[in-house]
This record gives structure tokens, sequence and C-alpha cells, in this order.
């Protein structure tokens, strides 16, 4: 089990070094680059001597594979450089915005995870009835609702009945838990409940699998009662699919909730990475896509130990 | 002989099954797979349930557990007098409180019927706790007791291993330690070796004979192996198309069989008490869709014997002998292969 582990972790080196690669080169065959940029929002004229003055700041005078390993040498350092755009650390930029995204996603997930197992377990067991196409409805509403436009709609009924609006800066945990957790508890909302739809329809499907399985009809014989059953034997061997997929959802929210940050008018992750990518910021974009990648590579990996804890088929290989 | 005869008189009557009908609503229509079962199966008996393949013998089994796979199955009749008691009229409560702990199943196949992510002592401790068999040990110490009973070697270390990790004969073992954990009258062991390798089928069959005589539990076992029924078994039930065409004693099916079934069954197998070259003649024709089963009695389309009433009327399972009953209409005339013309 050690071994496993330690070769998991090495095994990530090579592949976020695949990312590294794949993403510096993509940035700069787009078009446009920061300098021009910068120059086009004053709206003034730029000679070329002071554009390229700036570039030679910048550093993108040089040969690209240069640039390409004064770039990977940094991060190897865990120097991850400075935004081109506004010129401070990128650590911390990133950082005072990671912990707002980490927490959304952490709630969101939670949430998604509080409505997906309870009901889908309680449609698998009541296959065909009301209570099952009552679950499927609302699952499906969940993903044909975009999570934006039910926080717009949250937001104006917070308006118009309560006379409340979601504070506009982000308050953290470690400061006022209370503040925090009533400003983070909406967006949790809207987006938990879309990413529960298919959680939702995972836990139903697993668990109405499951309940054919032989095992159940032996633990039927036994003579235990219908709650151990359902706990026991069928939920944890339901379960396995299931977490995977709500695993995935979650390393995918702490970079992709774009518009949702947007609406609720929170500074994460989502927002800066959009606003790197549209000034060329390529610093910043570089080292948010392999923060990303991390962060889904890793929660793969915690995953696959959580399964392999759950399910000694996999434990013992 | 009147000793005899009194002895087996006084044995007292375990499981009583009277006129069980099972059927299975599909969208081909009614499946009667059980339809009109009666056999009964005295104390410390071991019973054998036989039959080619979908005539009825599991959905039998499971209809004893209360078992039947819902909601396209459901018992829809018929009596089962366990030690007096009715079980279909049993809450589902009263239910839970007999399976495992009075009436135990062993199934056809060990690989999937143990659950993989719980260790073997768990998924015996479990029976023991559902059912508060705890007074005189621990729990764990019972599942030690139980797995060294069932000749599982190295039995400590095996109480906190999975499944996946054993063969199909010793998870067979598993299952029997789990059957024998609350000590059961009655095990009802559905083609308990069928899965499982030549040489290991005789180990666990004679597992189960050892341990049934031992703690004088009453088995049924299924099967559609005579070798096996000749081994281990006391009676006979023969079962086609959802009913008991037979019953008697394993001996008398063999040497005096009364229905036309059992006669091609006979005559089917290859048997170790004719000469090897006696010719094999396997029953001409296919079993009857339960759904659509045919007028009078489901075996007269591929019946030699069979006479114009036969076809009008079911023939019931009726004594036609000291504890041996048929339902054939011309049972009295039949005998090895030829209605004899008295
Ligand atoms: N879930 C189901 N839905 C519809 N019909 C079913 C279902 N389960 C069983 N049956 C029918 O019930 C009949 C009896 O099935 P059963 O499993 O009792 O047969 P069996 O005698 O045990 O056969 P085998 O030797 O193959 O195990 C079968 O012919 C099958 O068509
Ligand atoms: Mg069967």
């Amino acid at each position: 089990m050690r071994q496993y582990i330690l070769k998991r972790v090495l095994l990530m080196i090579p592949t976020l070094l695949g990312v590294a690669v794949l993403v510096f080169f993509l940035l700069r065959v787009l078009p446009g680059d920061i300098v021009e940029l910068k120059y086009a929002g004053t709206g003034t004229y730029a000679p070329k001597q002071a554009i390229e003055r700036e570039r030679a700041q910048l550093g993108l005078d040089k040969p690209l594979w240069q640039q390409f390993l004064s770039w990977i040498w940094g991060i190897v350092r865990f120097d991850f450089g400075q935004s081109m755009w506004t010129g401070r650390p990128i650590t911390h930029e990133i950082a005072i915005r990671l912990e707002l995204s980490v927490e959304l996603a952490l709630m969101a997930t939670l949430v998604a995870v509080l409505i997906s197992i309870p009901l889908g377990t309680l449609a698998a067991l009541r296959q065909d009835s009301w209570v099952d196409y009552f679950v499927r409805v609302f699952s499906i509403a969940g993903l044909a609702i975009p999570s934006f436009w039910l926080g717009i709609l949250m937001i104006l009924v917070f308006i118009i009945y309560f006379r409340w609006l979601p504070p506009l800066t982000f308050t953290s945990f470690w400061v006022n838990p209370k503040a925090n957790l009533m400003q983070l508890v909406w967006p949790a909302l809207a987006v938990g409940y879309r990413y529960s739809a298919v959680a939702t329809r995972m836990t139903r499907s697993a668990v109405l699998e499951v309940l054919r399985e032989d095992y159940i009809r032996t633990a039927r014989a036994k003579g235990l009662w219908e709650k151990v059953i359902l706990v026991r034997h069928a939920l944890k061997n339901a379960l396995l699919p299931v977490i995977t997929v709500i695993g995935l959802e979650f390393a995918f929210l702490v970079g992709g909730l774009v518009v949702t940050e947007q609406v609720f008018n929170l500074n994460g992750i989502g927002k800066l990475f959009v606003e790197a990518i549209s000034q060329r910021d390529y610093t910043m974009v570089q080292s948010l896509v392999l923060l990303t990648s991390f962060v889904f590579i890793f929660v793969n990996f915690v995953v696959d130990l959580i399964n392999a804890w759950l399910d000694p088929r996999i434990r013992y290989q | 002989m009147l000793a005899r005869l009194c002895k087996i008189n006084f044995v007292a009557t375990l499981l009583e099954v009277r006129d069980l009908r099972t059927h299975f609503h599909t969208s081909q229509g009614i499946v009667r797979a059980v339809d009109g079962v009666s056999f009964d199966i005295k104390e410390g008996e071991t019973a054998a349930l036989v039959g080619e393949s979908g005539c009825g013998k599991t959905m039998t089994a499971l209809s004893v557990m209360r078992l039947v796979p819902k909601p396209q199955g459901s018992i829809v009749g018929g009596e089962i007098h366990f030690q007096g008691r009715d079980l279909l009229r049993l809450t589902e409560q009263e239910m839970r409180e007999i399976r495992g702990a009075e009436i135990a199943m062993i199934f056809q196949e060990p690989m999937t019927s143990l659950n993989p992510v719980l260790t073997i002592g768990r998924q015996i401790t479990e029976t023991l706790e559902a059912h508060e068999r705890l007074s005189r040990d621990t729990p764990e110490a019972r599942a030690l007791e139980l797995l060294r009973l069932v000749g599982i070697p190295d039995a400590n270390r095996r109480l906190s291993d999975y499944p996946h990790r054993l063969s199909g004969g010793m998870r067979q073992r598993i299952m029997i330690a789990i059957a024998l954990s609350c000590n059961p009258k009655l095990i009802l062991a559905d083609e308990p070796t069928t899965a499982l390798d030549v040489t290991i089928q005789a180990q666990i069959l004679e597992l189960m004979r050892e341990l049934s005589r031992k703690f004088g539990v009453a088995m049924m076992i299924i099967t559609h192996n005579l070798g096996v029924v000749a081994r281990y078994a006391d009676r006979v039930h023969v079962m086609y198309a959802g009913k008991v065409i037979e019953s008697a004693g394993a001996r008398d099916i063999y040497q005096n069989p009364r229905h036309p079934y059992t006669l091609g069954l006979l005559h089917s197998v290859p048997r170790l008490d004719q000469p090897r070259k006696a010719k094999l003649d396997p029953i001409e024709g296919q079993p009857p869709d339960l759904w659509n089963l045919p007028q009078g009695c489901s075996f007269s389309p591929r019946c030699k014997f069979v006479i114009e009433r036969c076809k009008r009327e079911v023939p019931p399972l009726r004594d036609i002998g000291a504890g041996h009953r048929s339902a054939c209409w011309v049972a009295e005339t039949l005998s090895q292969g030829k209605v004899s013309s008295s």
C-alpha cells in the first residue's frame, strides 16, 4: 500500500510536466500579447520602443525555450513569479482567492452529497413509484437550470422579500465564521443543487444494481433487518462509483465556478482565471492551469484511496 | 417391520408445503413458476428436490423463505406450515426472525453470495447479532468455532479476511457456517455444489451430511444430479413444470419409479448400477413454457404412456403406496418403462 501511494505521487510529476508544456506553448499561439493589450487599455498611442522595452522587462524577448526553462526552474523552487499584469507575486494573488474557492467547492459538494445520496437511494428503493418520478424530475431540473440563473433568482428573492443583499467583500471563515457561512451558503446551494443531479442518478442506478446482487439475497436469508441490509450491505457497495463522480465534480468546482462567482460577487479562482486569460497574463494563466490540474490529479488520487479503503478487492491488488 | 413403520410415523413433520403457488407477472403473461407444489419434510430428514432447469425448484425454496423477488413475483396461494405455524400468515417481522435462525438457506453461487466488502467474520457475527444468539460466547468466539466446524484451515486468520481471497469451495463452507450459526431446524440448499469442481462437490456434500446428522438439522437439497440424490437423500421430490409429480423414499424412486417423467429422468442419466453399455434415452421434447401450460397433465405432450384422460384432467398427487406419491393417472400400472397390461 505504501509503495502504491509513493508510485502514484511520483506519477503526478510527468503528468504535471505535460500540462506545463501544453499550456505554455498554447498560450503563446493565442493572438495578441499582454503588452499590446495593456497599451490598448490606456487608449493612448504606444511608441514601438516603449513596447519593446516593456516586453524585455517581462522577459518576453528571450527565445521560447529559455522562457519555458526559467519558468519551470522557478516552479521547482516553488517560485511562481509575478503576475505580468499587476506585478504582484502570483502566490499571493492565488492564495487570497483559493480559500474562498476551496471553501465554496467543499460546501457545494457537501450540498450535492446531502441531496444526491438520500434522494438517489430513496428513488432506487421506491423504483417506478411517484417518489422515483419526483426525484427524477427534481434532478433533471437541476441539470437544466443554470446555477447562475438560480443564483440570480435567489438574490432577487433576498432583495425583494428580506431586503438583504449578499455582502460585497469576502469574510474569511477564520475571521467571522457566521458571516462567512451566511455569504457562501447561497452560492453553495445553487451550485450544489446543479451538481447533485449526476450523483443522484448515479446513486439510484448503483443502488438498484446492488440490490439485485446475490449477497443482498444472502443478507435477507440471514434474517437481517432491512435497515442493516441497506446501509451495511447495499450502500457500502453502491457508493463506490458515486464517490468517483463526486470527487471529480469537486475538482472541477475549485476552478470552474466562473459565472456563479460573478453573480454572487465572489472574488474566486474562476474570476481570476477569466481575467488572466483576457489580459494574456501568461504567468498567471500558466500557474492557474497548473494549480487546477494539480487539484484534479490530487482529488483523483484521494478518490482512489477512499475506494481502496472501502473495497478490499482493490486494496489487495 | 411394524416397529419401523411406527418409528417413521412418530418423527414429527417439520415443514408441510401444501398447494403452493408462486407466480411472476411478465410481459408474456403470468409465469406459473410454482404451480401447486406439495411436499413434507420431517425433522432431521434430508430431502432432495430434483427436476430440470426452470421447473421452479429455486422459487419453491425462496417461497418457503418468503424471499420471492418482488415486485414481479408473488406467492398467490397455498400454505407453508413450519413447526405448526403457517409462514404465509406471518408478519414480515416474524418472518425475519425465522430466516437465518430457524430456516437457513445456502445458494448456488458461492462466488457472488458473500458480500465482497465485509470480512468473513463480520458476515457470520451479524447473523448472530440479528437473532441475538449471543448467550454463552462472544460472537467472535462463536464465529471461530463455526469456521473450525466447517473445516476452514487457519480459521483465526480467515475471520478478518475478505471473501475474494477464498476459493469457491471455501466460500461455500463459509455459507454453511453462516447457515449453521443459529442452530436452525431446516437448511434449504439450492444447488450448493453445482458451481464447484467435482472433487470439491463431494467434500461439501459430505460435510453437509455430517453436520446435519451431528446437529439433527433437516435439509432440503435442490439438485439436478441424481447421483447426489442417491447418496445423500432420504426422500426425493421430483418437480416438473412447477409441480411435484412424484415423492418417494430415495431407494423407492430408483427401484420403483411411478411417474413417466421420473422414469425418463432415470433413463436419461448414466447409472452406476446398470451395465455401462445401457443405452441413454433422453426425454423427447421440451418442458412447456410456464406462462402457457398445456391443458391437463403438463407432461402429457412428452409422455410415452399418455391416455385420453391426461389431456383433459390434471392428475393430482396421490398416495400409491407406503410413503410413495405420484401425480399420474396410470401410476399403478407403470413399471420400468412399460405399462403392464394387468
Ligand atoms: N424474475 C423472474 N421473472 C419472471 N420469471 C421468472 C423470474 N425468476 C424465475 N422465473 C421463472 O420461474 C421459473 C422457475 O425458476 P426457478 O429459478 O425456480 O427454476 P429452477 O428449477 O431453480 O431452475 P435452475 O435449475 O435453472 O436453477 C423459470 O422457468 C423462470 O422462467
Ligand atoms: Mg435454481
